[in-house]
C-alpha cells in the first residue's frame, strides 16, 4: 500500500475507548470523557488488558504508514474514525550535526513535518477525536499555547464537529492564522496560558465539550507515546541512547519514557532505555528547575519567554517529568532566547531543517548538553523537533535584512557577485 | 467578611453538591480551613498530611495562582473569590 493513501480500515468492530484507572491511587472510573480521579484528584490513565495478544515486528512492519501501526497500546477496542493517517514522521541523520557536537550520531525526529498541522500536536489529537466520537461528544475543544490549536482546529474540519479553542490573545500571527482559517470558534483569552487553562478547567466541568487536553487528556496523551515507537523502528527496531525534547506541560517527556518502556516490554526493542533530557526557556522553566533541585514540589513561574508553545508556568505533568529526567539518568536543560534563535539558526544551516522556537529551545540545549559533556563521544542521539519554523517567522525574521535588494538589471548581480568574491 | 469558593464538580461531589460557599476567614488558609470544617471529606484535597498544598489541586484568588501571591498566607478581603481547578490539566 502506498504511504500517501488515507489507510482503509474495514470498520467492523466499532471504537470503544479503554477504561481508565486513577495513576496515583488506583481508583477505577472505567471508560469515561474525565481525567481526574474522583476519588484523590490524580490523573487517570488507561487500564490495557496485560494479556492481550500484541503485534510482532514483521506484522507492524506490513501495516500502514500512520500512528495507527501501534494500536495495540492506544486506549481503544475497535476501529478508529478519525484522523487514520497522522504520525509516521521522518527520522533523519544529521552527519554534520553530530560531527560538530561530538556525538556518534544524531537524528532530528521531524514532527514539524506532521500531517496535518506540522507539529507533534496531531498525535494527541488523533487519539482524542477518536475518544470524543466514541463517547458521543460533538464540540471538542482546548487550550493552547498555540500548536494544539491548530492541530484541533484542523481535526475539528476534516471531521466536520465544531471546536471552541482558547488561546492567550497575543501569540504569534501564524498560529492564530493556522487556527482561524479552519474556522473554528477561536476564543482569544487576555492572559497567559496558565489563565487560559485554567478557564478551560472551568469551561470543561460546565459545558460537557470534549476538551481534548481537560476532561479527554487520559486519552489524548496516549497518542505521545507513538513518537517513541517510531524512533525506535525507525531506528530498525533499536533504542538511541539519549532523546532530548521540549517541555511545557511535560506530558511529552511522560509519554515518551511511557512508549519506551512498552516498546521494550513487547520484546521489539532489547537494549536499555535511553536517557531523557527535556529544554525549557529560561524564561520558563519549571520543570528544568525542580529536576535540578531534585525535590518534589513545582514552583509555578510567570512565563516570559518569545519560545510562546512551552510558556507554560504551571506544568500539569512537571513532577512526573522532572522525576523521569532524573530517573532516566538524564537532565533539564534552559536556554536563553537568543540562544534559541542561534539554534534555530544553525540548525537550518546545518542540516536544511526549520523548527519553530521549541524547535530552537530544544537545538539550542542539546548543543548546551554537549558542551558540558553531558552527550558523550558514544552516543546515539535523537533530537526531538516538535514544531515547524513558519509558525514562528518572528524569531527569525532579522535574516531577511542580509538579501539585498537590486534593480532586475545584470549588472547588479554582477556587481553583488563580485563583491562577495572579494 | 465574606469569601466565596467555587468547587470543581469533583470536590462539589465531596461538599454535599454544592460548587459555591460563603465563608470568612482573614488568609486563604483560615477561609479553606472554615470550608473544611463544614465539609471535612475536602480536607485531604486540599491539604496534604503536612498541611501543605495538596498537588492534585491548584487554589487561585481571583485568578492569581495562590502560589505566586503568598500561598495559603494570602490575605482575603470581604468579596474576594477562591476558585479551586484539578491540577491535572492542559499542556
Ligand atoms: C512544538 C511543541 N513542542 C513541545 C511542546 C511541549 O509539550 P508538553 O506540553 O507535552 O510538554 C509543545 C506544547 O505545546 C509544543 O507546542
Ligand atoms: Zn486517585
Amino acid at each position: 500500500m502506498s504511504a500517501t493513501l488515507t489507510p482503509q480500515i474495514d470498520r467492523a468492530r466499532s471504537l470503544t475507548p479503554l477504561p481508565l484507572a486513577c495513576a496515583s491511587c488506583g481508583h477505577g472510573a472505567g471508560a469515561t470523557p474525565d481525567a481526574i480521579c474522583s476519588n484523590c484528584l490524580g490523573p487517570l490513565e488507561p487500564v490495557y488488558d496485560a494479556a492481550r495478544r500484541l503485534p510482532t515486528r514483521e506484522e507492524i512492519a506490513a501495516r500502514p504508514r500512520s500512528l495507527w501501526r501501534y494500536r495495540e497500546w492506544l486506549p481503544f477496542e475497535g476501529d478508529p474514525v478519525h484522523a487514520l493517517d497522522v504520525g509516521w514522521t521522518p527520522l533523519v541523520e544529521a552527519p554534520r550535526l553530530a560531527a560538530r557536537l561530538g556525538v556518534a550520531r544524531l537524528w532530528l525526529k521531524l514532527d514539524a513535518h506532521s500531517f496535518p498541522s506540522l507539529s507533534f500536536k496531531d498525535r494527541v489529537v488523533t487519539t482524542a477525536i477518536n475518544a470524543a466520537e466514541a463517547f458521543g461528544i460533538d464540540v471538542i475543544g482546548c487550550a493552547s499555547t498555540g500548536n494544539l490549536a491548530n492541530a484541533v482546529a484542523a481535526a475539528a474540519a476534516r471531521a466536520g464537529k465544531p471546536a471552541w479553542i482558547f488561546v492567550p490573545e497575543d501569540l504569534e500571527i501564524g498560529k492564530l492564522v493556522a487556527t482561524t482559517v479552519f474556522a473554528p470558534n477561536l476564543v482569544r483569552v487576555r492572559g497567559n496560558y496558565d489563565d487560559v487553562n485554567r478557564l478551560c478547567a472551568q469551561v470543561a466541568d460546565r459545558f460537557g465539550w470534549g476538551i481534548v487536553n481537560v476532561n479527554l487528556r487520559a486519552y489524548y496523551g496516549e497518542g505521545s507515546k507513538t513518537m517513541a515507537f517510531e524512533i525506535a523502528e525507525q531506528l530498525g527496531w533499536r533504542l538511541p541512547t539519549a532523546v532530548v525534547t521540549p517541555m511545557a506541560g511535560g506530558s511529552l517527556v511522560t509519554k515518551l519514557r511511557k512508549g519506551f518502556t512498552e516498546a521494550r516490554d513487547a520484546g521489539l526493542v532489547a537494549r536499555e532505555l535511553p536517557r531523557q533530557y527535556g529544554a525549557q526557556a529560561e524564561g520558563c522553566a519549571p520543570i528544568v528547575r525542580l529536576a535540578d533541585r531534585g525535590d518534589d514540589v513545582l514552583i509555578p513561574e510567570v512565563p516570559s519567554t518569545i519560545a510562546r508553545s512551552l510558556a507554560i508556568g504551571n506544568p500539569a505533568d512537571g513532577l512526573f517529568a522532572s522525576r523521569i529526567l532524573r530517573h532516566s539518568g538524564g537532565a533539564g536543560q534552559v536556554v536563553s532566547d537568543h540562544e534559541l534563535v542561534a539554534a534555530i539558526r544553525l540548525l537550518a544551516e546545518t542540516t536544511g531543517i526549520f523548527a519553530e522556537t521549541a524547535g530552537g529551545v530544544t537545538m539550542a540545549a542539546t548543543l548546551k548538553l554537549a558542551e558540558q559533556g553531558k552527550l558523550r563521544a558514544d552516543d546515539e542521539v535523537v533530537v526531538c523537533l516538535t514544531g515547524h519554523g513558519l509558525k514562528t517567522v518572528e524569531a527569525v525574521q532579522d535574516t531577511i535584512l542580509d538579501a539585498p535588494i537590486i534593480a532586475p538589471k545584470i549588472r547588479e548581480v554582477a556587481a553583488l557577485v563580485a563583491s562577495h568574491a572579494a | 467578611m465574606s469569601i466565596t469558593i467555587h468547587l470543581p464538580s469533583v470536590l462539589a461531589a465531596h461538599a454535599g453538591g454544592t460548587r459555591a460557599i460563603e465563608t470568612g476567614g482573614a488568609t486563604v488558609g483560615t477561609a479553606l480551613d472554615q470550608l473544611v470544617s463544614r465539609y471535612p471529606q475536602l480536607g485531604p484535597r486540599l491539604r496534604d498530611a503536612h498541611g501543605a498544598p495538596y498537588p492534585f489541586v491548584t487554589i487561585y484568588l481571583n485568578d492569581e495562582d495562590v502560589r505566586l501571591v503568598g500561598g495559603f498566607e494570602a490575605a482575603v478581603r470581604d468579596g474576594d473569590e477562591v476558585t479551586i481547578v484539578p491540577a491535572v490539566a492542559g499542556g
